[in-house]
């Protein structure tokens, strides 16, 4: 229907598509195949930059009080109101992202090498050692998340990086799993046997052929894996066992002063909870659909999530 | 059948001996001492020694957990640091609080999650589908306490109602003793139900485009013997699994809707316990959580006999 002289008379708008980038390209592609996705993608970058450019984004200090403006309903000046000592809660919030992505990030990164180091090896070496790991992590996944967790902070002590070292531990178990099982089926390739045949060691086998292979995997656990510990870490700072209180998290400022004072400074516990939803709801859409279309298989189960 | 089961209870034994290692090794690493800080805040004994000598604390480790273990073999789970009260006895008090908040709570995603993901993957993309399915999302994102927060709030900003937070014991009013179980078990059973129902309705949709179904739709019975007989029947075995798992999650997120809503249970118990560095208590909580979430899987490995019939222990 569209002879050349048409084509070459057509304006520049129309044939940019042509030009656009490979990545944007799927960018787009995902957009259209997965909307839910492309808006937790948006939730999950929005995320990110308010981590990173907290001290830019907020108009105060989360530690300020600004005199004379306890309990400020939200207003042109402070966003979201005041809480009880005067602080300003948009930077609050907008600091506390700062906790969400920190624990987020290093946690699922922590998590991700334990796992592996006892997925792969449980799977590689098999026998008595494989009978024993597993037993163990039957035993370690058998308690609720909640109440290890806690019993494991309260052995470690309060703070970030222990709070970060527990919450990999947790989560290490059930993604071991995963990995063992990802792994093991992928010890039945004919390749493997062939490498063995061919004299390669055991590093060689491990790196260059069982690793790669269950890349695809540990990538998925790891972005459904974000939500998840981004909620349990704020439902730990609830509880009074995460951050301790000078720095804002979501769950300590619904918890602490933001409970007591809600009835009289609603918007006090509203904010953060909002953030905590929005984070969770962001990195549970994005990881959905990076699943469905990296790996059809994975469709059920995942990590373990924590009530 | 009676061989599985005696055979899942041999294996469940190396599990529970692990899990009671861990669950007697956490709390002893709480850096401070438990013994130091009951001395400062309440004089219970002369001196450090003294005190930690009347507590079994001065022995070594090993032989604390072996003696632990023989107690427990008895049936004696220790006594609290504290307060000095049976651990056994307490843990009798208080788990009937968190069994009836639990049990509601799996009943609602239950009653919620499986009916609406039938009706869901039945009537595939409708309306329902449609709104079931956001709500799902909605309700996997929402933490339990940001609900519990906000369930509480609205009424309270629009109506200037609060709920009373006083706790009434079954002996003195059972209608209302139940009755304050409803709203915490709702918001605990809310996210627990979008799960169920994402994957029944997934499953099922599965099961539906099997040539079985076909056949049954053109022998020409009725949709409802169709989908719930013909069909519900295969779909729901991962149901039960996942169903198994999330009673795991419920006793975790008991421990979060007992501190909101004041109920007096074990989760209340746990974190009393873990500020007090009180570790009979700790010990004794967590160990009966375990023995709980074993028989679920127990029970879960026996109800996939029930259902399906091709399976035989």
């Amino acid at each position: 229907m569209a002879n050349s002289v048409q084509t070459v008379r057509l304006p520049q708008t129309l044939r940019r598509p042509l030009r656009v980038p490979r990545f944007l390209v799927a960018v787009l592609r995902f957009c259209r195949r997965k909307p839910l996705g492309a808006i937790g993608a948006v939730l999950v970058v929005g995320l990110i930059v308010m981590a990173v450019f907290a001290d830019r984004i907020a108009p105060y200090s989360y530690d300020e009080s600004v005199p004379g403006s306890r309990m400020k309903p939200p207003s042109a000046r402070f966003w979201m109101g005041t809480d009880n000592i005067g602080r300003d809660m948009w930077s609050r919030v907008v600091y506390g992202a700062r906790i969400s992505v920190t624990v987020g990030f290093a946690t699922v990164a922590l998590t991700t090498v334990f796992a592996t180091i006892i997925g792969v090896s449980s799977a590689y070496l098999g026998g008595a050692y494989d009978i024993v790991v597993q037993r163990v992590v039957d035993a370690w996944m058998s308690f609720p998340a909640l109440v290890i967790i806690l019993s494991m902070l309260a052995a470690l002590g309060p703070g970030l990086l222990n709070l970060i070292l527990a919450l990999s531990i947790l989560g290490a178990a059930g993604t071991s799993r995963v990995i063992r099982g990802a792994a093991l089926s992928t010890m039945q390739n004919p390749y493997v046997e062939a490498a063995r045949a061919l004299g390669s060691g055991h590093a060689r086998i491990i790196f260059c052929h069982v690793l790669p292979n269950v890349t695809a995997t540990i990538i998925i656990l790891a972005t459904i894996g974000l939500g998840t510990v981004i909620l349990a870490e704020s439902a730990l700072s609830f509880l009074g066992f995460g951050i301790p209180p000078p720095y804002p998290s979501w769950g300590g400022m619904l918890a602490g002063s933001g409970r007591s004072f809600m009835y009289y400074a609603p918007w006090m516990a509203m904010f953060p909870g909002a953030a905590i939803s929005l984070a969770v709801f962001g990195f549970n859409m994005f990881g959905d659909a990076l699943r469905d279309l990296l790996d059809p298989r994975l469709r059920s189960g995942g990590g373990r999530p924590i009530g | 059948m009676r061989t599985y089961v005696l055979r899942r209870l041999l294996i469940a034994v190396p599990s529970l001996l692990i899990a009671s290692l861990i669950v007697f090794t956490l709390p002893r690493l709480i850096p401070g001492d438990v013994v130091q800080l009951m001395l400062e805040e309440k004089a219970y004994g002369k001196d450090l020694e003294d005190l930690r000598a009347k507590l079994g604390l001065n022995r070594p480790i090993p032989v604390q957990y072996l003696e632990w273990l023989g107690r427990i073999a008895r049936g004696d789970l220790g006594e609290s640091l504290w307060t000095r009260q049976q651990v056994l006895g307490e843990l009798a008090r208080r788990l009937p609080v968190t069994l009836t908040l639990g049990v509601m709570a799996i009943a609602v995603a239950i009653l919620i999650g499986i009916p609406i993901g039938i009706l869901s993957a039945v009537r595939q993309d409708g309306v329902l589908d449609f709104f079931a399915r956001s709500a799902a999302i909605l309700g996997l994102s929402i933490p339990a306490f940001v609900t519990a927060i906000v369930v509480i709030l609205l009424p309270a900003i629009w109506w200037g109602w609060t709920p009373q937070v006083r706790f009434t014991e079954l002996s003195k009013d059972p209608a209302a003793h139940l009755l304050q179980f409803v709203l915490p078990a709702m918001i605990l059973g809310i996210a627990s139900a979008a799960g169920l129902m994402r994957l029944t309705r997934g499953m099922l949709l599965e099961v539906l485009r099997q040539d079985y179904v076909r056949t049954a739709w053109a022998k020409g019975l009725r949709e409802r013997v169709v989908v719930l007989k013909h069909s519900l029947k295969n779909a729901i075995i991962p149901v039960v699994t996942i169903l198994g798992l999330q009673v795991a999650q419920i006793a975790g997120g008991a421990v979060i809707i007992e501190q909101i809503f004041g109920l007096p249970g074990m989760g209340q118990f746990l974190v009393e316990a873990i500020v007090q560095r009180d570790y009979p208590v700790i010990q004794g909580i967590n160990l009966l959580v375990v023995v709980i979430i074993v028989s679920t899987n127990l029970l879960v490995d026996l109800a996939y006999a029930v259902i399906d019939p091709r399976i035989r222990y």
